[in-house]
Parts: structure tokens; C-alpha cells; sequence
């Protein structure tokens, strides 16, 4: 056992899926120590914030202000404001407009301003411009309003009898807060989702629930296929026939159908993530069914499994002792298998809507279904399903890696030498 | 000929013994389920309805047209009689267009969708998978991991990958549905052009997929055959090579094939999902609708035909396997 274990661990590649396996289980292990916010807690008013650190604006007005002389702040407050496609933007107006096209210089921001500042009309109709367009040209002049000024800006409060507006701070163009002196600054590494939730906080549970739902889907499955493979292979016979017939009306009937009219069946409300492991499992266990049949087929003659017949050892013995160590290899790597399978069987019924409810937990699959539904992928908001995608892609990938490592130590026709 | 035919025989009886079972468990399956189906379904279409005296006409018709109150043998005939007349009954989401109307025009999306893709991404992934083996070195490096990674990635991801880089980056192909949405369906230029711009995507995210997994089948076949005392036999003979390699290709290609047979269940599952990404008009997409819409006649009609589709490809497959095969043919002579 133990120099099997050393072996095993001697491939590259299982070596390899192994690590990536168990740095995802890591995570999913230690992130919610440190990070203890709800995964499904709804943080975000509005759908698909981006990815990035946000700081409490109302909280950096009470903090202390320092004075910091940067040269180049100027110049990037306006490039936030005016970037290369906005000049672009003025000009074409100012184009449009009847200036001569060679006297406007788009990279001169000053003079660029000056000639939008004293040609623009905001309600000026230009031939052949949509009201979209007119609009987005309103909305470019406001946010441009001030943006070469040097002064600052007063904070006001309202007073309560009164209703005047008083000054309670001035704002200098050069004052800086130490975000470490914010009260309220929260790191979306991952933005929010349609529903406003911290993205990465939902990914890790969502991949320990799909992790889980892979597992018990595997073991379901495994052990199904493990006893028919035993039962038909082993026992033979008429079981044998029955059991073969069953298995390949499972063949040929697509799973996934089975999968999709039992959770359909089965109801929205009465759908938890584990209620799907079980379908999943009862539904892919045929596989295994057939393996393991074939590997006992060419068992049961051997030697010493004659030779513990004939000292009379009972069926449920011959099968522990003498069978089943010779495919356990072979049970695990299916097992393997049967795992990443069931993680993206969850997967693929999430996206037809047919997964776990909502409301408990997130999966994997779930949060593509969501994605997909608000559109993210057309709207190009990727944080919402470009690290799930990849986070499955890590899971089955390593898994498959494992169980080539697996093959090439147990099948030595296999090696590459 | 003669001596197929007990193999022929065989494969027939076979269609015809899974076809009956897919047709039980399609109507067994949602009746084991706790409740009255039909009661169920039209209490969900009832949420927010106010015609209560159209759901009851609703609750009525399905339950004469499942026979819900009837044992279940009788139900069971009821069934049968409804679908050897094509009849599934009417849609509730889309009430009141028949079922079959409805998946008439989706059938035909999936049908020219799937069986082409996978067919191709089968043939370039068995080359590429031979050219591995035999080339080695420098090609199967460089194809042995793109083929691992391909093959690891559901197809759902792979067509969103393809979605977000030449749909939405590069902007070369439209992102959603089967044609442009400014058009009727008809048989001018324009209109065929828009389809097949469309089909674009959804099929070659098929394709990459398939060939993923063929590739890898195929490689490792076809390193198994190179080795095999035939070859080494025909090498000392002085054959040609380029002989010997058709060889090889013709006797590793035939577990290919029923490896094709077994997969494609599970390819058109994939495939099914990766319709739901590009909005594609196909039964996937058909089917998402009526699981959003919680539509059980439209769901247990599509699902039936998937699988009567799926019972048919492997049909099709085994019986091109048996002529393919020359076992077939010695084994059937005896």
C-alpha cells in the first residue's frame, strides 16, 4: 500500500492535477475562515459592479486630508475624464460643426476645450445625428463642466431650521486620504453579480457545493456501479443477463434526458444540491457498471480465486478479499472520473434551469445560469462567469489529470518510459 | 448480404426494445413523483393568473388528456395512443400552439446543428489523433495538450469562450439566435446567408470539443495498433509504409466508432446546453423555455425526442459499424 502510494505520487501528472485539486479544496477551506461574510448576502444595489476596491466616499470626508504635490494628477484626472475616444468624440462634433478639420488638434487638451467650450450647443440638431448620439454628446459637455479648474470643492451641510446651505469642508484639488484611514473600504476582487453579491466570496462556496454535489454523485454512482459490476461479472448467469440488459438500456437512453425529466419532476421547491447529487448518481453509474463487470469477468477464473472456493469461503468473502483489491485501482479512477462528470452534469442542468434552488447555495452551475440569464456575456461584465468557467475547468482538468497519473502507474502499458 | 442479417436482426429488435423503454420511463418518471402532475403544473400556471374559469378548463383537458384519474395501465395505453397520433398535447407557456408545433420548427435547428458538428469534429479529431501517433515528437506535443485541455471544458464553456472572443471582440459573427432577428424565414439569399453566419459559433464550439476527445480516443488506438506484431510483420515484408498506416488507421478507426456510438448521448446533452448560450432556435433552447415556463407537455415531448434521436444516431452508427467491421461479417458467416 504504501509503496503504491509513493508511486503514485512519483507521476508528473498526478502529481500536478493533485496539487491544483488541493489548492482549490484549500481555498474553499481557509477562505471562509478569514473571510466571513455570507456568500449569498446581498451587498451591491444595482447588478454587475466591477471588480476593484471600494471606498466609502462619505466616510473620506470626516478623514484626515493630506496634501499631496503630484505633478501628474492634473493630467490624469482629465485623461479619466477625456480619453483618446471622447477627443475623438469633441472632434467629430466640431467636424460636423463646419470647423476646418486641420485646425483642431485633439491631443492640445486646453485648446480642444476652448473650441468645444465656445462651439458646442447642446441643443444644436447636426445633420444625420441619432438622438442617441445627442444625448451622448449632452452627457460628455456635463461631464466636462470644470474639469480644467484648479479650485476645489466645498462640502455643505443643510441646516435643519434654516434650510441654507452651510460649508463644513473644503476639498483642495491636491487632498489625498489614507485608505487605511477610511472607515468602510471593501475589496471586490470579483465586483458583484446580477444580484448584487460579492462574486468571489460566492464562487468559493459555490465551489465547495459543487465540489460536494461531484462527491456524493461519484460515491452514488460508484457504489451502484461497483455491486452491479460485481453482482454481473462475479455471479454470472441469468443475473448476469438481466443486469446486462438493464445496463445497456442505460447506455443508450441519453443520462442527461434521465437528469433533466427527474429534476423537472422532482420540483423547484423540493430541489436542494443534494437531491441533485442523488439524481446524478442514480443516473451515471452505468460506466462503472460496465468496467467493472468486464475487469471481474477476467477475475473469476483465476487461480486463487479458485483456490478460496475450494476453501469453501462464502461469495461476500471471495468478492472482499479476493476480487475487489484487484480493481480497486481501477474503482478509484472511475470514481474519479464520475466526479468531475457529476460537477459538470450540476452545471449543464443549472444553465437549463433545472439546478439546485437558488435561495440555499450557490453552485458552479448556478451562478452560469444567472450570468446567462442577465447576459453578462453580452454585456461584457466577465467577472461574472469568466472565473467560474475556469474554476470548473480547474476541477476537471485536475481530476482528469489525477486519474491519467493513476493509469499510467496501474497500467504499465501505459507508461511512457 | 445474407450474412448480416442476423446482426442486422439483432440491432432492429435492439432500436425497437430501447425505443418502448424510453418511452415508459419518459411517461413513468414524472408520475412516480409524489402528487397529481397535472394538479401541480396547473397550480404553478394558476400563480398570478385571474381567469380561473380558463385554468379549470386548463386543469380539465390535461387531465383528460394524461387521464390522471384513470389507473395507470389505462393511462399508460392513453399515452401511447397520443403519441402514435403525434399528439402532445398543447403548450402551457405558449398556450394555445400545440406542442408539436412548437418543436417542428426547433427539431430541424438541432437536427442540421448537431449531426454535422459532431460528425466533423469526430473525422478531424480520429486524423489529428492518427497524426499524433505517427508524426510523435514535435505535433503530438503541441496537440496531445490542447486536446486534454479541449476535452476537459464542458461545451457550454467553450461556446461562451468562443462567444466573448469573435462575437463580442472581434465582432465577426452575431452572438444570438439561429438567423438576424430582423427577418422572416424564407428562401432568399439574405436570409440563408444570416443562418449560415449564425450557425458559426454553435457549431464550432461543437466541433472543438468533439475533436478534444476523439483526438486523445484515437492517438492513444492508433500507438496501440503501431505497435502491434502486424505492423512490425508488414514493416519486414517491405510494404509501404503509407500501407501499413491505412492499416493502422482502418483497424484503430473501428473502436472509434462504437466509441462514437456510446458518446453521442452524452455529446448531444453538451450540445443541447451549448444552444442555450447562443439563443440558438434548437430543442435546447426549446427546452430551457419550457423548464422557465414550467411547461410539462413541452419538456416531456422534447425530451422524448431527444432520446428517439439519440436511439436513432446509435442505430444508424452500429449498423455502419457492422459493415465496416469484417468480424461482423465472419462471425455472421458461421
Amino acid at each position: 500500500m504504501k509503496h503504491t502510494i509513493r508511486q503514485v505520487f512519483h507521476s508528473g501528472k498526478f502529481l500536478v492535477g493533485f496539487s491544483i485539486f488541493t489548492a482549490l479544496l484549500l481555498i474553499v477551506f481557509v477562505y471562509p475562515l478569514i473571510i466571513k461574510n455570507a456568500p449569498l448576502a446581498i451587498i451591491g444595489r444595482g447588478t454587475f459592479f466591477p471588480p476593484g476596491t471600494y471606498v466609502n466616499s462619505y466616510d473620506t470626508i470626516g478623514s484626515t486630508q493630506y496634501t499631496l504635490m503630484l505633478d501628474d494628477a492634473a493630467a490624469k484626472r482629465i485623461a479619466s475624464k477625456l480619453g483618446d475616444q471622447e477627443r475623438l468624440g469633441l472632434k467629430a462634433w466640431l467636424v460636423a460643426d463646419g470647423i476646418p478639420e486641420n485646425q483642431i488638434d485633439i491631443s492640445d487638451t486646453v485648446k480642444l476645450l476652448d473650441l468645444w467650450v465656445n462651439h458646442y450647443d447642446p441643443n444644436k440638431e447636426l445633420a444625420g445625428m441619432t438622438y442617441a448620439k445627442l444625448q451622448y454628446y449632452q452627457r460628455l459637455d456635463a461631464s466636462l463642466e470644470g474639469l480644467l479648474s484648479i479650485k476645489g470643492v466645498s462640502i455643505a451641510v443643510k441646516n435643519a431650521q434654516t434650510g441654507a446651505l452651510e460649508e463644513t469642508q473644503f476639498v483642495q484639488q491636491s487632498d489625498y486620504v489614507n485608505i487605511s484611514q477610511v472607515a468602510n473600504v471593501r475589496v471586490l476582487p470579483l465586483g458583484t453579480d446580477n444580484f448584487g453579491r460579492d462574486v468571489l466570496t460566492e464562487l468559493v462556496k459555490a465551489t465547495g457545493v459543487s465540489l460536494e454535489i461531484g462527491l456524493v454523485a461519484g460515491i452514488i454512482a460508484t457504489l451502484i456501479g461497483l455491486t452491479l459490476g460485481l453482482l454481473a461479472g462475479y455471479v454470472g448467469g441469468l443475473m448476469d443477463d438481466i443486469i446486462m440488459f438493464i445496463t445497456n438500456l442505460f447506455t443508450v437512453i441519453p443520462g442527461f434526458v434521465l437528469l433533466i425529466l427527474i429534476s423537472f419532476s422532482i420540483g423547484q421547491d423540493k430541489r436542494g444540491a443534494v437531491t441533485i447529487a442523488v439524481v446524478i448518481g442514480l443516473t451515471s453509474w452505468v460506466w462503472t457498471a460496465r468496467a467493472v463487470r468486464a475487469q471481474v469477468v477476467s477475475l473469476r477464473n483465476r487461480d486463487h480465486v479458485n483456490l478460496s472456493k475450494l476453501s469453501g469461503h462464502s461469495v461476500v468473502h471471495i468478492i472482499l478479499a479476493d476480487i475487489l483489491p484487484y480493481i480497486a485501482s481501477y474503482v478509484v479512477m472511475a470514481m474519479i472520473l464520475q466526479i468531475s462528470s457529476g460537477i459538470l452534469a450540476e452545471a449543464g442542468l443549472s444553465i437549463l434551469g433545472l439546478g439546485p434552488r437558488t435561495t440555499d447555495v450557490p453552485t458552479l452551475g448556478l451562478m452560469m445560469n444567472w450570468a446567462m440569464i442577465y447576459q453578462a456575456q453580452i454585456l461584457g461584465k466577465w467577472w461574472a462567469y469568466i472565473p467560474v468557467l475556469i474554476t470548473i475547468a480547474l476541477i476537471t482538468f485536475s481530476m482528469n489529470l489525477m486519474n491519467t497519473g493513476l493509469d499510467q502507474v496501474f497500467n504499465p502499458a501505459l507508461r511512457e518510459d | 448480404m445474407k450474412g448480416y442479417r442476423k446482426y442486422f436482426l439483432n440491432k432492429v429488435l435492439w432500436l425497437l426494445v430501447t425505443f418502448v423503454f424510453a418511452i415508459v420511463l419518459n411517461f413513468i418518471l414524472p408520475r412516480l413523483m409524489p402528487g397529481d402532475p397535472v394538479a401541480a403544473i396547473t397550480a404553478k400556471l394558476a400563480q398570478g393568473a385571474t381567469n380561473t374559469t380558463g385554468m379549470q378548463k386548463v386543469y380539465q383537458q390535461y387531465a383528460e388528456l394524461f387521464g390522471t384519474n384513470k389507473p395507470m395501465l389505462e393511462q399508460f395505453i392513453l399515452y401511447i395512443k397520443n403519441i402514435a397520433h403525434g399528439s402532445f398535447g398543447f403548450s402551457f407557456s405558449q398556450y394555445p400552439r400545440p406542442v408539436v408545433d412548437i418543436l417542428k420548427s426547433s427539431i430541424m435547428w438541432t437536427v442540421c446543428l448537431q449531426f454535422p458538428a459532431i460528425i466533423v469534429g469526430w473525422l478531424i479529431g480520429n486524423t489529428l489523433g492518427a497524426l499524433a501517433a505517427y508524426l510523435k515528437k514535435g505535433f503530438d506535443k503541441v496537440l496531445m495538450p490542447v486536446s486534454i485541455f479541449l476535452s476537459n471544458l464542458p461545451t457550454f464553456g467553450m461556446a461562451i469562450f468562443l462567444l466573448v472572443i469573435f462575437g463580442i471582440g472581434l465582432k465577426w459573427f452575431p452572438t444570438s439566435g439561429g438567423y438576424g432577428f430582423d427577418l422572416i424565414p424564407n428562401f432568399s439569399l439574405k436570409f440563408i446567408w444570416s443562418v449560415i453566419v449564425h450557425y458559426q459559433l454553435p457549431f464550432w464550439s461543437i466541433v472543438l470539443i468533439a475533436i478534444g476527445g476523439q483526438a486523445i480516443g484515437m492517438r492513444s488506438m492508433a500507438i496501440y495498433e503501431l505497435n502491434a506484431d502486424y505492423v512490425k510483420y508488414s514493416r519486414f515484408m517491405g510494404i509501404k509504409d503509407r500501407k501499413i498506416i491505412g492499416y493502422v488507421f482502418r483497424n484503430a478507426m473501428l473502436p472509434q466508432v462504437t466509441g462514437l456510438a456510446l458518446s453521442i448521448g452524452t455529446m448531444v446533452g453538451g450540445a443541447l446546453v451549448a444552444e442555450i448560450i447562443f439563443s440558438y432556435p434548437g430543442l435546447g433552447f426549446t427546452l430551457l423555455n419550457g423548464v422557465m415556463g414550467q411547461d410539462y407537455p413541452l419538456i416531456s415531448a422534447a425530451t422524448l425526442i431527444i432520446t428517439l434521436m439519440v436511439l436513432s444516431a446509435n442505430f444508424i452508427i452500429e449498423i455502419l459499424y457492422g459493415i465496416i467491421d469484417p468480424r461482423i461479417k465472419a462471425a455472421q458467416a458461421d
